[in-house]
């Protein structure tokens, strides 16, 4: 008697939610419409069923996203009839005078830092479910499973509870939050894999379709909705491509493809010689420690 | 395909990261960019080669200071399995990452620098790996080229390690000659080393038999969380969600709750509402139990035919992990599956000296880092097996009140 790995990795993860579910009042599941979170909710629902989630669904918009994902974003909550909140970094940045990034890479990405802070303020948020993965980089691979942080929800390495077996412990002082990734122990391969063997829906973005791009940096980058200024100088292509990760447009870079179907993406995966954070994500490659000075200030 | 975890432990300097380096690269599980962005941290170190320790340093600080300070996991897959690397820090000050990171692993490479032989730590990380309850070690002889790859350097070191296990409950040990910065025997079999007719470490993480490690006797199912979802339709249904962490669990089986002691029956097993006649460990399932009874989070339903130990004051093996001391008359929170009680400090039988496996007797109190057999008094009874035959329903951890920080780890041993 023997689980494939998938199986044990899915057992673990719903192991995980149900734990948050055990553990605390007031948790939520983190979700953006990308792969990482859309299978966050499929596990859920695999942890819960036939019960309604213990949690709502939040999505902290920077308002720089895919229209694909936001229309697959409403039609899912719809569909499994599960609370979904919203709110807009747009809002944060009015209400508290922030100062967009500005420049020519300037994204708002680090601005959600700000809205996912205060949401978890205003609902009182004892947890927040998160989709990110051990292998995207090197100061996630150093990051517990539950991951206590103060009421800034900054992130101490030195600081960081013992895990030990299968036990979490989420005991917290008031303000303090515990951020809990179910899937820490999947690869990017794994994500995919499950996808196509539980059949999973994802946004049309994932598969290979044609855009217009302009050629930044060496990358890709989408013009839709004109989140990303053209300038003189850029060069406008129209290429056959899709996107490997779905984040902020600003930061999120299209590879060229042209795989239709899960098993074609899944090879193209298998064959590439670039790392998925390296290939699509402008925002880790500011300098070697991009991501763990932004957990640091509490990004997620 | 199945998976294998495993830690590495290994001194500051045994070339531990170099080895996992290695592994990653001669594996071909690093990506193109990730190797350019070490290639550059090389060249701006002036280091000349490429430093494949970089590879595994995550964190800022630990780069500056060119060690390892908290656990990090990797992985990598090849075609015969799937890989979680556990990369636990050797530092003497970081025994408890060691711990943290043993704790779900089923296999240990103990690096030992050929030059120097067992050393203290050799006898640290294989004490942590005994008391863990990690079946398989590989000691990694690392380090094969400053010795002129000489195989009675090789052949003492593995004497030397063979009468050290003994004290140890250590089930299979191999034993690898290697350089990790050559690549010898790492994942390519070394042409220095002709006189080695055994598996590379590839090889073996590849082949080495994890099936029987499994404890399919004791069905032991900690409750998790009720659901009961109270709709019209569904308005009798109540399922008790959890994780079968050993044994298993058939449609039809008597079963009985601690610490209540009622018992039922097995009405039906449901994994995201299909129905199972049978589950195994490590299944998260729904049980739907024939007749009502009062089970909530923290109760632990068991087959009636292996039953746990209930006991109020239990003996246990310790892993100290706090700044504050472990002390007489202390309390904290004692959590094991998904139980929760108070308990207090009654006694410390003796603390295990990590590097001569000595008992020292009268020890007052333990500070950070410290190993030491103790007796605790629960609030309530806690029902659990020895960890030396079940690791997960006989690990537990100490929470303290008031920082609620994880402070100890604890193998349980007993009634006291």
């Amino acid at each position: 008697m023997k689980l494939d790995y998938l199986d044990q990795l899915e057992s673990e993860a719903i192991h995980i939610m149900r734990e948050v579910a055990g553990q605390f009042e007031r948790p939520a599941l983190l979700f953006s419409g990308g792969k990482d979170s859309i299978t966050l909710v499929h596990l859920a629902l695999k942890a819960f069923r036939p019960g309604k989630f213990p949690f709502p669904l939040v999505h902290i918009d920077t308002g720089h996203n895919f229209q694909e994902a936001l229309d697959y974003r409403d039609n899912l909550a719809e569909r499994i009839g599960e609370k979904l909140i919203v709110r807009y970094v747009e809002d944060t940045i009015r209400e508290k005078k922030l100062k967009e990034p500005t420049g020519r890479n300037a994204t708002r990405n680090g601005l959600q830092t700000f809205t996912l802070l205060d949401a978890i303020e205003e609902f009182e948020f004892d947890a927040c479910i998160g989709g990110a993965r051990r292998d995207e980089e090197k100061a996630r691979a150093k990051e517990r499973v539950f991951s206590v942080r103060d009421e800034f929800g900054s992130w101490d390495p030195k600081r960081q509870r013992p895990e030990l077996w299968n036990l979490y412990n989420g005991r917290i002082h008031k303000g303090e939050n515990v951020r809990v990734f179910p899937i820490s122990n999947w690869t990017e391969l794994d994500v995919w894999n499950y996808i196509r063997r539980e059949k999973i829906q994802l946004p049309s973005i994932y598969f290979a379709h044609d855009r217009e791009l302009l050629i930044r940096d060496g990358k890709l980058m989408a013009t839709a909705g004109g989140v990303i200024k053209v300038e003189a100088d850029d060069q406008l292509v129209t290429r056959r491509v899709r996107f490997r990760t779905v984040g902020d447009i600003s930061c999120t870079a299209a590879s060229e493809s042209t795989a239709e179907t899960l098993d074609a993406v899944i090879d193209e995966i298998q064959a590439t010689r670039i790392s998925e954070r390296g290939e699509t994500r402008m925002d880790d490659q500011l300098s070697e420690a991009a991501m763990e000075d932004r957990k640091k200030g509490g990004y997620f | 395909m199945d998976l294998l975890r495993f830690i590495t432990a290994g001194s500051v300097d045994d070339g531990k990261s170099t080895l996992i380096g290695r592994l990653l690269y001669d594996s071909k599980s690093i990506l193109a960019d990730q190797l350019e962005a070490i290639e550059r941290a090389s060249k701006s170190r002036d280091d000349g080669e490429i430093d494949l320790a970089l590879l595994t340093d995550g964190l800022r600080s630990e780069r500056e200071q060119g060690i390892t300070i908290d656990v990090a996991y990797r992985y990598f897959q090849t075609p015969a399995r799937k890989f979680i690397i556990v990369d636990a820090p050797g530092h003497t000050q970081y025994t408890r990452n060691m711990v943290t990171g043993a704790s779900n692993c089923q296999l240990a490479i103990v690096l030992v620098d050929a030059r120097h032989g067992v050393a203290e730590q050799t006898r640290r990380h294989s004490l942590i790996a005994s008391l863990l309850g990690i079946p398989h070690i590989v000691v990694a002889v690392n380090k094969m080229d400053l010795v002129g790859y000489s195989q009675d350097v090789f052949s003492d070191i593995c004497i030397h390690y063979a009468e050290l296990a003994q004290k140890l409950n250590v089930k299979h040990v191999t034993y690898i000659p290697m350089s990790a910065l050559n690549g010898d025997n790492v994942v390519d079999r070394s042409e220095s080393m002709p006189w080695y007719d055994g598996q590379t470490l590839l090889e073996h993480l590849e082949t080495v038999e994890i099936d029987d490690d499994a404890n399919l006797e004791q069905g032991r199912f900690p409750v998790q969380y009720v659901i009961r979802p109270q709709t019209p339709e569904l308005h009798d249904y109540r399922g008790y969600a959890g994780k079968i962490t050993s044994g298993q669990f058939r449609k039809g089986d008597s079963i009985t709750v601690f610490p209540s002691g009622e018992t039922s029956t097995i009405d039906a097993i449901e994994i995201a509402e299909t129905h199972l006649d049978e589950a195994f460990t490590p299944m998260s399932v729904v049980l739907h139990l024939a007749t009502d009874v009062d089970i909530s989070r923290g109760d632990l339903i068991v087959r009636s035919d292996n039953q746990p130990l209930s006991s109020q004051t239990v003996k246990a093996m310790l892993c100290w992990m706090d700044s504050k001391e472990f002390k007489v008359g202390n309390k904290y929170v004692l959590q094991v599956g998904t139980f929760r009680t108070r308990c207090s400090v009654r006694e410390i039988a003796y603390q295990l000296n990590v590097n001569t496996y000595e008992q020292i007797e009268g020890v007052e109190q333990l500070r950070l880092n410290d190993l030491a057999k103790v007796v605790l008094r629960t609030a309530q009874p806690i029902s659990f097996d020895p960890y030396t035959t079940n690791r997960a329903s006989g690990g537990a951890i100490l929470i303290d009140e008031t920082s609620n920080v994880t402070v100890g780890a604890l193998m349980l041993v007993g009634e006291a």
